[in-house]
């Protein structure tokens, strides 16, 4: 242990602890922009200096450890005037157009100039000039070079996290930025689209596309209905932004809400999650009886992020993709042609909108397999969750006074197995739960798959049902999924069934959920939310779903069926990761 | 009113011109890897505020040329920018007055010329084509990328052994690179923005002088794959030492009786002496290594042989030849060359010089190692002869200093013109032609030529020739090794083209160069025939480097080794520099400003443990 003064105040930490470390267990909180916990601790933007004695210069808390009667002022004038400045220094090279700005409220480098009472700005703005400030405005990505201020985060996020290396400096000298590495282009990238990097970024140098004007189009076209579709991990995040605890803030206030917007009808997507089971589980008792995942198992393939990191990683291994298609898609292919009918009007009428935690989604219901001739784009538009959130302000919604409403139906019915997808492990243990039944004939009691819903990053399972023993794995974030494939690769692990999910904590650590100020990771929280929420269930398997009953028996027969296949399946090979936009 | 005052500087004028030399080390401290037209602009700008005002191309020019320059960087150019920005250059090349106008439009128009691909770059995607890739200035400029800032934060920690270990991670020879290496890594020290560069090589040879012996650490499984490396130098022996790292089986083919290269039969003792160099190749050895000394591909063995025998060969024959003058009388007795002298020495066949006149020819390293070892043999003169000047010469300047401490005579503008001999046929005495410097070669040094006087005849017993070396490539040429300029043809990779199992690199590819470079070549041939097996060993290194002090030291002066070179130095074949004191490595270490940790070293990582 090591023991310092920070502010006059006697701290005891152990050794290695940083100066930023140190003083946050003694509630002193030191500024800082760039430095993220675990991931970014490099001293860049040099705002979390403090002034040490007997030191010449000023120490970064950030990246400085701590010695022993080490003595240290955050606060001293020296200290004062070193932050105030840099933070001066940053703001002149950043757009500083707070009110047409996504993160206005949200964004750690104005809360830092707030809190410093920085009214004015002493240096002339510098902003970068022609094409060095442009970036594409169809991709689902979008970076402002002007709002970037080179934390470096979303680099490091990106090698670190994701191991996907789309990110780098670019230039030397006063022009360095951050673009893409390689000098690529964008769309010329193996991006996952997670979007980690824009939910770790301290202001809105990153963002999604904004898609809400295309939403609000639709909403005024007296030609079209306006459904949509809320995917599960949103329902345990959206509240985030209005500073409300996820109990009070339940899916029925959210259908109330998505009304009070226009829209006809609002469904869930757990009922596509509950659809995919069907297919999944079955497809995977066929793909593991046959033999054919003797070397390689059967891979989800709900996570877009993932399809993509796989596809442009490691392309061999595509065909171990389930070809069920994602909750989304299925929901959008099932909206556009038997729920088009049971509402009676034609499926080019439904303007579908999804709402997603997610930022990959957006390409996924773009990709030529997820749209026909005939009824066009299965999911229209998909909103993160973020954007979701920025309508609801638009339209001064509060969801405090908000009277909870019904879901549609019959798409708005579904079970705990379909909630559970939004947190990691959920779809495995949704899929076991009606492998299970499948094998054994009963339904099994949930809490045997509690293995796989928390833990480290890599969980492993092994369960025997009906005489048959299924090894499984669960896994999520990217570098952990190149670590499993490379085990695999390398003959040091065999699993049967492998869920991955491109965000740490699956869904509910989307890259479309809200962005916490304080750089707080939430997936869990949001993640026990869901496990909650299916705890509360009374269904919890998706075959128990009787609507799901009710679409097989009336319109698909059963799971993989010819038109299952044709509505619910895809083909992982159809399209390539750098063809998108 | 006076007519004369003594004119003395304005306290700006002694400020700026501290400036000015502060300007001239950061800008030698520039890290590798900076955008050439980012640079060159900053440059312009500095030529334009050096303007007198006076002429339109100069004073308009310059800042509009940096201007254009400055739309390119922006991304606001087109490509026919360029064609302005060379026109306007061209024109204030011709037509500026003096040369502060015509040499700053010279330097955009070499630019423009030189890189104009990253022009092209910067307006067409507002990208830059260069980058930096490693962190660390002196790691990157080190051919081996030995961890500096690593080793030296351990010798700081006074933890010698571990700072050994760390450099042979990279470098199986660190007591030799200790004594001897050129030390190109101090080129770029960032410590020369504060004061002068770190004295890293000295720091490694304090290292050195302080550790114990060691082992190596065990090597990997073995793969049963065998590899032949033909030269037992510091590459051949390098790339020897990490293949049998990897696990691989390592025979040594060595024509010389002992181990060591141009290490024992090139370089005197007083520079480098025996029980170092012996040290690093005991080490070496420790990785169990079949060695085979006195054996001579081409005479004792046919190099088809050794292919078909072994799964791999390295060639790493070094460049042991002389090369000859070319004049008349060469063929004089007592005529020879400095690589066989030394080699001679290294050999223990001693000449005895005692009382002769020398004279010597060449102006790199191994001139000044044959003339300072002519000194030590008895010499009564030395003259070492040079066509161009003292400040051109390619031997290191503290060798040239110490050898005219020790007695000798450089003697620079002399081109030799033939021999005259006596009637034995020995040398009588070497006449030379003295030149003068002119005008800059294409190689950009200025080149002599003869000068308006008649030859000049120095008597003498003795003519040592040191104008290079050659590499004997014949005994290699049957299984189809080809050679460019004398040298073997091979990539960067060390393979030869066209030869599946064969590569080869150090003195025998490059041309005569340093002992880093060899170690480097060696490296990098050890990682490919690696790879070329199927393999991805790792050398690597878990040695925990000391955290970086928060603030460095305040500008102190470098620690410099003491030569202590006499006259009296003959017959004295003991070491010529003294190391440095406990205290003075204390100091010396504390100095190094730590890149790996501040800077861009925190952010990209400042260290490879593995390669």
């Amino acid at each position: 242990m090591v023991t310092l003064t920070i502010d006059n105040k006697r701290v005891t930490v152990p050794e290695g602890t940083t100066i930023m470390e140190a003083a946050r267990s003694a509630h002193i909180q030191i500024p800082h922009l760039c430095y993220l916990k675990g991931y970014n601790n490099i001293a860049a933007c040099r705002v979390c200096c403090v002034e040490v004695e007997n030191e010449n210069a000023m120490v970064t808390a950030c990246n400085s450890p701590v010695y022993e009667n080490m003595v240290v002022h955050t606060n001293s004038p020296r200290a004062r005037q070193t932050r105030r400045i840099n933070v001066e220094l940053i703001l002149s090279q950043h757009d500083c157009k707070c009110a047409t700005c996504v993160r206005s409220g949200n964004c750690q480098l104005q809360r830092i100039a707030n809190d410093l009472n920085i009214i004015n700005v002493p240096y002339p703005e510098q902003l970068p000039v022609g094409l060095r400030g442009a970036w594409t405005s169809t991709y689902p990505l979008f970076r402002d070079y002007q709002k970037c201020i080179k934390c470096m985060r979303c680099i490091q996020i990106c090698d670190k996290m994701q191991s996907v290396h789309i990110w780098d400096i670019d230039g030397t000298g006063s022009r360095t930025t951050v673009d893409v590495s390689h000098n690529r282009v964008i769309k010329d990238s193996d991006c996952t689209l997670c979007g980690q990097c824009i939910t770790h970024c301290p202001t809105a140098g990153l963002r999604e596309r904004d898609d809400t004007d295309k939403v609000y189009d639709a909403l005024a076209n007296p030609d079209l209905i306006p459904i949509v579709q809320i995917a599960p991990a949103v329902r345990t995040a959206w509240c985030e932004s209005f500073g409300l605890d996820p109990k009070a803030a339940p899916m029925g206030k959210m259908a109330a809400a998505l009304r009070r917007m226009g829209f006809a009808h609002v469904y869930d997507t757990c009922f596509g999650a509950d659809l995919t089971i069907m297919e999944e589980a079955n497809e995977f008792l066929k793909r593991f009886t046959s033999g054919e995942l003797k070397h390689f198992p059967m891979f989800t393939s709900c996570c877009p992020g993932w399809v993509r990191f796989l596809k442009g990683q490691f392309p061999e291994l595509t065909g171990q993709l389930s070809t069920s298609k994602s909750p989304q898609q299925m929901f959008g292919a099932i909206a556009k042609t038997w729920l088009a009918q049971k509402l009676g009007v034609p499926a080019e009428k439904l303007f579908l909108v999804s709402i997603m935690p997610c930022l990959a989604k957006k390409a996924e219901c773009d990709l030529p397999t997820m749209q026909t001739e005939e009824r066009g784009k299965d999911v229209d538009v998909v909103l993160t969750t973020r954007e979701f959130t920025r309508m609801l302000r638009a339209d001064r919604i509060d969801p405090v006074h908000l009277d909870a409403e019904p879901l549609d139906n019959p798409m708005g019915v579904h079970t705990g197995a379909g909630t559970i997808f939004g947190a990691t492990g959920g779809v495995m243990e949704a899929a076991l739960r009606t492998a299970y039944w499948k094998l054994t004939g009963q339904d099994p009691d949930p809490a045997i798959f509690s293995a796989i819903r928390t833990g480290p990053a890599l969980r492993e399972a092994v369960y025997n049902m009906g005489g048959a023993t299924v090894r499984c794995a669960v896994v999520s974030g990217l570098a952990n999924a190149r670590a499993l494939i490379h085990d695999l690769k390398t003959g040091r692990a065999h699993y049967d069934f492998v869920e991955v999910m491109a965000c740490p904590g699956g869904c509910s650590g989307g890259g479309g959920q809200p962005i916490s100020i304080d750089d707080e990771e939430r997936a869990g929280i949001r993640g026990s939310g869901l496990h909650q929420l299916d705890a509360q269930m009374k269904l919890r398997c998706s075959h128990r779903n009787p609507q799901i009953q009710a679409l097989y028996e009336e319109y698909l027969g059963e799971p993989m069926s010819e038109k299952a296949e044709d509505l619910l399946h895809t083909d992982h090979f159809a399209w390539n990761v750098t063809e998108c936009y | 009113m006076t007519r004369l005052s003594i004119e003395t500087p304005t306290s700006a004028e002694v400020v700026l011109r501290g400036l000015y030399r502060d300007i001239e080390r950061r800008i030698s401290a520039s890290s590798p890897g900076l955008c050439p037209i980012d640079m060159s602009l900053s440059f312009l700008r500095l030529c334009h505020a050096q303007t007198c005002g006076k002429c339109v191309p100069c004073r308009i020019g310059l800042g509009q040329l940096a201007d254009l320059i400055e739309t390119v960087m922006n991304r606001t150019a087109t490509l026919e920018t360029i064609d302005r920005i060379e026109r306007t250059a061209r024109v204030i090349a011709d037509s500026a007055d003096c040369a502060i106008g015509y040499e700053a439009a010279a330097m955009v128009l070499r630019g423009v010329r030189g890189f104009r691909d990253d022009y092209e770059e910067h307006i067409l995607r507002g990208r830059c084509i260069t980058g930096l890739t490693h962190p660390v200035p002196c790691v990157t400029v080190c051919p081996a990328h030995v961890d500096v800032p690593g080793y030296i934060a351990l010798i700081r920690e006074k933890r010698y052994d571990d700072a050994i270990r760390l450099i042979r991670k990279d470098n199986p020879f660190p007591g030799v690179c200790g004594y001897v290496c050129e030390h190109p890594c101090e080129i770029h020290c960032r410590r020369r923005m504060v004061d002068d560069a770190v004295n890293i090589c000295g720091l490694k040879r304090f290292a050195i002088d302080h550790s114990k012996p060691m082992a190596c650490p065990p090597n990997q499984e073995s793969t049963g794959r065998t590899v032949a490396v033909i030269g037992g130098g510091p590459g051949g022996l390098t790339a020897a030492f990490y293949l049998a790292q990897m696990g691989h089986s390592v025979t040594v083919f060595e024509q010389r009786p002992q181990l060591g290269g141009m290490l024992r039969y090139g370089i005197p003792d007083y520079r480098l002496p025996p029980e170092v160099l012996n040290r690093d190749i005991d080490y070496v050895l420790t990785a169990g290594i079949d060695v085979h000394t006195g054996v001579s591909v081409g005479k004792d063995i046919d190099i088809r042989e050794i292919q078909s025998e072994f799964d791999a060969v390295y060639i790493a024959i070094g460049a042991h030849s002389d090369k000859k003058l070319g004049i008349a009388g060469e063929d004089a007795k007592n005529v020879v060359s400095a690589v066989s002298m030394l080699r001679a020495i290294g050999e223990n066949r001693i000449p005895d010089f005692t009382g002769k006149r020398i004279c010597v020819i060449g102006g790199g390293n191994v001139s000044m190692d044959a003339t300072r070892t002519a000194k030590r043999l008895g010499a009564s003169s030395v003259i070492c002869l040079y066509r161009r000047r003292i400040e051109d010469m390619t031997a290191l300047p503290e060798e040239i200093n110490a050898a005219m401490a020790e007695g000798c005579e450089i003697q620079p503008l002399q081109a030799p013109d033939h021999i005259e001999k006596d009637a034995e046929g020995k040398v009588a005495a070497l006449w030379t032609r003295p030149q003068i410097i002119g005008k800059y070669g294409s190689d950009g040094r200025p080149r002599p030529k003869d000068a308006d006087c008649e030859p000049v005849r120095i008597p003498c017993d003795y003519v040592i020739v040191a104008i290079g070396q050659a590499i004997v490539t014949k005994p290699f040429e049957s299984i189809g090794i080809t050679t460019c300029r004398g040298a073997i043809k091979a990539e960067n990779s060390s393979a030869v083209p066209g030869l599946d199992n064969i590569f080869a690199g150090g003195d025998a590819v490059s041309g005569p160069a340093t002992v880093i470079r060899a170690v480097a070549a060696g490296k990098v041939a050890a990682a490919n025939i690696d790879a070329f097996f199927g393999f991805n060993h790792k050398i690597s290194s878990s040695i925990e480097i000391p955290p970086a002090h928060f603030t460095s030291m305040p500008p102190c002066g470098r620690v410099n080794l003491k030569f202590h070179t006499t006259p009296d130095c003959v017959g004295d074949f003991t070491l010529a520099v003294d190391g440095m004191t406990p205290e003075e490595a204390h100091q010396e270490s504390s100095r190094c400003l730590r890149c790996d940790h501040f800077g861009f070293g925190s952010f990209k990582g400042g260290r490879e443990t593995e390669w």
